[in-house]
């Protein structure tokens, strides 16, 4: 892996002294594509609003968010301004409430372009509605003087798209982009995220709950559970040899290819409660191959391949690997 | 636009004909103005002579409908007392309320606004707390006991000001403060709450991802939102700028509409009590209309749809 564009070490947050991340730790590498996966909770949402600075200030977060070597855990609100929607993007779940709703479609993307390409006035407005039409927005002159109620929900989530792209940004981070949207609206986003990182050379982390979705247009996967990733691998190597039980618990939840698809939740068990959690393994109570030693400590990650991390003692692959260390 | 505005102007006038009568019947069944104006000793043939000029010898129901014949003839009657306009007495009183409750008004605006900003941008913090503090202690204490205080304090105990009447500009003050406390504290904690919500609001948390300054998500993204429904009760406050004196004006001897309001109920003096009523009503509804076309200004959600604002 090239030296990663952004590196998160360690990453904790917590609200009210319960925990949410328990140490994330995870890199991305410039131009990749990076899907993030797990239940509803699990603090996927959390990792990237706390490495962007977004959380409420009742969050108390520690550990460390490099984006090309420079440290933003803390940084200034003015290089966290120019770092965020200038170097890092990010869109949200629900398209339709993350517009403001008295602003102008065009003054919401022209307010980007001002800020990280110092574009006003006619240049801006040219080049929002350049963006428009690369977000596929049909009509996208008279677009811009549209109020985001007067969209749909998927047209919103392409303007949300048409402003993260203002500031040419070196990656953009989709959380859950089109769980809001129908069917075959998803789709659509989908593969417009997939076309808009081929045309920019952006990287893209896709967060979903989805693991299909996940594997269909990522390079590697990242599980998270109960605040931590559990597994970091390729997707070529997922469906192949998934390495963490609770990998394996989602993959083997997962409908056959093309088939409809359900939500993660096919594994018994529930999340323990973040006041309840156990000192080894979060994934324990819940594990088939839970044995003692499980319980001593929490698991290290582990290399068990190429790109293929996994944290569990026991996810040793079936073919031992001559790359195989321990972290 | 036209028929929105047609059906408020009809309500309106509903409530304004619902108000009159009301007050027509409560002030006709609760006391005879004849021998009220005339005093309790006065002689029963003065008090009988009065009665057959003002007409109230007539069946009750034949003097509602003359007193709304005249008032359609754009006659609001006479007082009973010194048999001037009603109309002229009470619009000689208004500049006087005025005097109060604008000062007032921009008292409520200028320190509840901007109080009700600050303590939610500082939410749970000291400055919140403070201001949430002193919010809910000038809501509790009706105004009447706040003038009283105000009085005992800076007239009474320091002498700096005086308690009553109307001479000169000092004479205002105790009154504009006690009246824009009040006001000051509903609309810090209103302005509070407001602003909270939409702080919590998804596209807030898109304006700082897309790198907005914070000042300018404030100043550009959240203030715009939160104005929707503050403007509703700023409009409640301009609408009660007439009559939202009565008790201020009576503990200060203030002598505005609110003070002849009183006076004339008192006096089940009619003419003047209606007349006073309908042009409460007249400001209300004009303060309604306004705060509607603010509405439609400032939330484009509504524009085309003025069913939704008029809800
Ligand atoms: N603003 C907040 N205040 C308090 N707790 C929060 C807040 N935001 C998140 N949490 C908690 O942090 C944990 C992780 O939440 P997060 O939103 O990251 O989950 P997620 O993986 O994104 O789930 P989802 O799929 O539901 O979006 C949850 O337990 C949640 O309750
Ligand atoms: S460490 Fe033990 S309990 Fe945890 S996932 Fe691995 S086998 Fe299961
Ligand atoms: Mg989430």
């Amino acid at each position: 892996m090239s030296a990663p564009l952004v590196s998160l070490k360690g990453l904790r947050v917590s609200f009210d002294g319960q925990a949410a991340l328990r140490g994330i730790d995870l890199d991305v590498a410039p131009g990749e594509s990076v899907g993030l996966v797990g239940e509803s909770g699990c603090g996927k949402s959390v990792t990237w609003l706390a490495a962007l600075g977004l959380l409420p200030g009742r969050a108390s977060i520690s550990g460390s968010v490099k984006l090309d070597g420079q440290e933003l855990l803390p940084a200034r609100p003015q290089v966290l301004d120019r770092v965020r929607g200038g170097r890092i993007a990010m869109i949200f779940q629900d398209p339709a409430s993350s517009l403001n709703p008295v602003h102008r479609i065009g003054k919401q993307i022209t307010e980007a372009l001002r800020l990280h390409r110092g574009m006003n006035g006619a240049e801006a407005r040219a080049e929002a509605k350049r963006l428009l039409d690369q977000v596929g927005i049909p009509d996208a002159a008279r677009r811009l003087d549209a109020w985001p109620h007067e969209l749909s929900g998927g047209q919103n989530q392409r303007v949300m798209i048409a402003i993260a792209l203002a500031g040419r940004p070196e990656l953009l981070v989709a959380d859950e982009p089109t769980t809001a949207l129908d069917v075959t609206i998803q789709a659509q986003i989908l593969t417009l995220l997939q076309e808009l990182r081929r045309e920019t050379g952006m990287a893209l982390v896709l967060i979903s709950h989805d693991l299909g979705v996940v594997a269909d247009s990522c390079e590697r996967v990242c599980v998270m559970y109960a605040g931590r990733i559990v597994e970091q691998v390729p997707t070529a190597r997922l469906f192949e040899a998934p390495a963490h039980p609770y990998t394996r618990g989602l993959l083997g939840a997962l409908p056959p290819l093309h088939g409809p698809r359900r939500p993660l939740s096919a594994i018994p068990g529930g999340v323990p409660e973040p006041w309840a959690m156990p000192t080894g393994c979060a994934f324990a109570p819940r594990c088939a191959m839970h044995v003692s030693a499980c319980d001593a400590n929490v698991p290290e990650q582990v290399s068990l391949a190429r790109n293929h991390r996994a944290a569990c003692i026991r996810a040793t692959l079936p073919a031992p690997h001559p790359e195989t260390v321990y972290a | 636009m036209m028929r929105f505005f047609a059906s408020r102007l009809l309500r309106a006038a509903i409530t304004i004909v619902m108000v009159v009568t009301f007050a027509f019947i409560v002030l006709r069944l609760s006391g005879d103005p004849a021998q009220i104006i005339m005093g309790a000793d006065a002689p029963p043939e003065a008090v009988d002579a009065f009665r057959t000029a003002w007409g109230l010898d007539q069946p009750v129901w034949l003097q509602y409908f003359h007193y709304f014949g005249a008032i359609f003839q754009g006659d609001l009657g006479r007082s009973m007392r010194d048999g001037r306009d009603a109309i002229v007495l009470v619009t000689e009183r208004i500049p006087a309320t005025l005097a109060l409750t604008i000062p007032a008004l921009i008292i409520k605006l200028g320190l509840g606004i901007p109080a009700g900003i600050t303590a939610a941008l500082h939410r749970n913090s000291f400055i919140d707390r403070a201001v949430m503090l002193l919010a809910v202690a000038g809501f509790t204490v009706p105004s009447f006991v706040l003038g009283l205080l105000l009085v005992l304090v800076f007239a009474v105990q320091l002498g700096w000001l005086p308690s009553g009447g109307q001479e000169s500009w000092r004479h205002a003050i105790l009154p504009i403060i006690t009246m824009g406390v009040g006001g000051a504290a509903v609309l810090a904690r209103f302005t509070r709450s407001a602003m909270l919500e939409v702080l919590g609001q998804p596209y807030i948390r898109t304006a700082s991802a897309k790198g907005v300054p914070w000042r300018s998500v404030v100043w550009g993204h959240a203030l715009p939102n939160a104005a929707i429904p503050t403007v509703t009760i700023v409009g409640f406050m301009v609408g009660s700028l007439i009559a939202g004196a009565v008790v201020v004006e009576s503990v200060f001897s203030w002598p505005g509409v609110g003070r002849l309001l009183v006076v004339a109920v008192a006096n089940r003096d009619l003419a003047v009590v209606q007349c006073i009523l309908l042009l409460v009503a007249a400001t209300m509804v004009t303060a309604n209309l306004v705060v509607d076309l603010l509405y439609g200004l400032l939330d484009p959600r509504l524009r085309n749809q003025p069913k939704r604002a008029a809800a």
